[in-house]
């Protein structure tokens, strides 16, 4: 029985091109991102699935985010495939050894997964089970290098698996990490592990970002911009301060700080709208992932006001 | 060296709880420089059982604490206040209470914590620069660890946390990867972090880990 057939009978059917597909016919890549729930009540994240899946070509779920426990990502995707959306499986390799991520690889594979991004993930210490054994038998190039692996039929222990798998394989880069230099280094090495395409860290700083792109566009990979929704000038001098490779220019802070009360947000969407339809205009990217960190509802907005049809496109 | 943390006192006391006299027992080696199980802790700790109303019938300070065959020794020649005491206190590390273990029947407690395998910084200062892993990569790494001083061990270079070259656990502390970045860069081997590193071999020694030194079998 080939994949595709495991994968009708075990309910997917593909509802939408997979983000290997719409970046390879060229098309600018919108994905947004879900993050699961504390707990089993997951009513609202099939909310936000129905909202955003006609209205994204993808969504992330985030896995265990900031080293908070969560409903897992794989069972997120799951939903989202069931709901007629497309996941971007997030994994990250602090809870799980090279047996666990392998087996996870397998599942999501058999069940219509098509794309993951791989992560080194958070530390323990900054998340809410503090007291964890943290795991990182891998990281994120040799998690890269695991699927690559298992492409090729083979597992991290050097046996022979009974057929291969096949992934469109993500990385994220930090283009303000600080110093800069190891982090080129690193990206450098994600492509050679074998990602495909890339997300970025948080970016607000459009030309520095033009900049970072100058050096990316060198290598044989699709990147989208990050993009985060500022929802006021506090939350932006807290990045600042507290997200490492995060920065916000002063500029966009005033920008915050001048909105009238309650209204930050929207110049939050403004801003982020803004990004977007430079990004496309300039072509600074292959496409935009949008990060709206519980504020999911908002996102049609954005799409809105920075004219982002992907049923247009 | 071994760096070892005193318990709090109660937790001490509440370990002893069934006990009303109790033998000492130090390390001249790690616990000393730590403060740990010196002289001086030994005579604090005295002390303060003593204050508590337990009986403490005598202290030995081996050289080594985890050197089993003169831990026995000197359990030997305290074999009288050994047998007076209802419990063994170790001022050590949890490899010198073991020692304690092996040399005689009576209950052993651990005095102290022992946090990690550590560099003297200067007096009283210990960072941890090696973990013990069983399989050095410091040739490919500067001379400076990512198993042990990057916090998650990655071998492939920097996280995204790496902030102003610290760590994101901890702004004291250095990024290991900005470090070995830095240290590449000076002695021209950048191609060393650019290589791929596989995933690390946690196997190297099974554990719990045993060493037998290959002895001359004579002729040489
Ligand atoms: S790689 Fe690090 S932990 Fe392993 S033996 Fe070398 S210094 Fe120690
Ligand atoms: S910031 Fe540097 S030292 Fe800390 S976990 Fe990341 S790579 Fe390791």
């Amino acid at each position: 029985m080939s994949v595709e057939t495991v994968w009708k009978e075990l309910c997917v059917e593909h509802a939408k091109p997979s983000i290997q597909e719409v970046l390879e016919s060229g098309k600018f890549l919108v994905s947004g991102e879900i993050g699961p729930p504390k707990g089993p009540d997951i009513e609202e994240v099939i909310h936000h699935v129905d909202l955003l899946k006609d209205r994204v070509h993808a969504m992330n779920i985030t896995d265990n985010q900031s080293s908070v426990m969560r409903y897992p990502s794989l069972a997120t995707a799951l939903i989202i495939l069931e709901r007629g959306g497309e996941p971007n499986l997030q994994m990250t390799c602090r809870d799980r050894n090279r047996m666990a991520l392998e087996n996870e690889a397998l599942f999501a594979y058999t069940r219509g997964v098509r794309s993951v991004l791989c992560l080194t993930g958070d530390s323990v210490p900054v998340g809410d089970h503090k007291d964890a054994k943290s795991v990182f038998d891998l990281e994120s190039v040799q998690l890269l290098k695991m699927l690559k692996t298992m492409e090729e039929g083979m597992d991290l222990g050097g046996n022979e698996m009974n057929a291969p798998v096949k992934f469109y394989k993500g990385a994220i880069v930090t283009p303000e990490a600080d110093p800069i230099e190891p982090q080129l280094i690193k990206f450098e090495k994600k492509v050679e592990a074998g990602a495909e395409w890339f997300q970025t860290q948080a970016i607000y700083d459009m030309d520095n970002f033009a900049k970072f792109m100058k050096t990316a566009r060198q290598y044989p990979i699709k990147l989208q911009a990050g993009l985060v929704l500022l929802t006021g000038a506090g939350m932006a001098k807290y990045m600042n301060k507290n997200v490492p490779g995060v920065f916000v220019p002063d500029d966009l802070i005033e920008e915050l700080s001048a909105a009238e009360k309650g209204k930050a947000i929207d110049v939050g969407i403004k801003i982020m709208a803004r990004h977007i339809k430079r990004i496309r205009e300039e072509n600074l990217a292959d496409g935009v992932h949008i990060m709206a960190i519980g504020k999911e509802d908002v996102v049609p907005r954005i799409l809105e006001e920075a004219e982002l049809d992907i049923n247009a496109l | 060296m071994i760096v070892t943390r005193k318990k709090p006192f109660e937790a001490i006391l509440k370990e002893l709880e069934d006990a009303g006299s109790v033998f000492l027992i130090g390390c001249a080696d790690c616990a000393t420089v730590a403060e740990t199980g010196g002289e001086d802790q030994i005579k604090e700790m005295t002390e303060k059982l003593t204050a508590e109303g337990k009986e403490v019938t005598g202290n030995v300070i081996p050289e080594t604490g985890c050197h089993e065959l003169d831990v026995k020794k000197e359990f030997r020649a305290h074999k009288e206040e050994v047998g007076r005491a209802d419990a063994i206190l170790c001022m050590s590390c949890g490899a010198g209470c073991q020692s304690a273990r092996d040399a005689t029947e009576k209950p052993v407690y651990p005095a102290n914590d022992s946090i990690f395998l550590g560099n003297v910084m200067r007096v009283g200062q210990f960072e941890e620069k090696c973990r013990l892993c069983g399989d050095c990569v410091l040739d490919l790494t500067g001379g400076i660890c990512p198993v042990t001083r990057c916090h998650k061990g990655i071998l492939n270079g920097p996280c995204g946390g790496t902030n102003e070259g610290k760590c994101e656990v901890d702004p004291e502390k250095d990024c290991a990867w900005t470090l070995i970045y830095q240290q590449l860069e000076r002695e021209g081997k950048l191609d060393r972090m650019r290589a791929i590193q596989a995933p690390k071999n946690w196997g190297p020694v099974l554990k719990p880990g045993r060493h037998v030194l290959e002895r001359d079998k004579g002729g040489e």
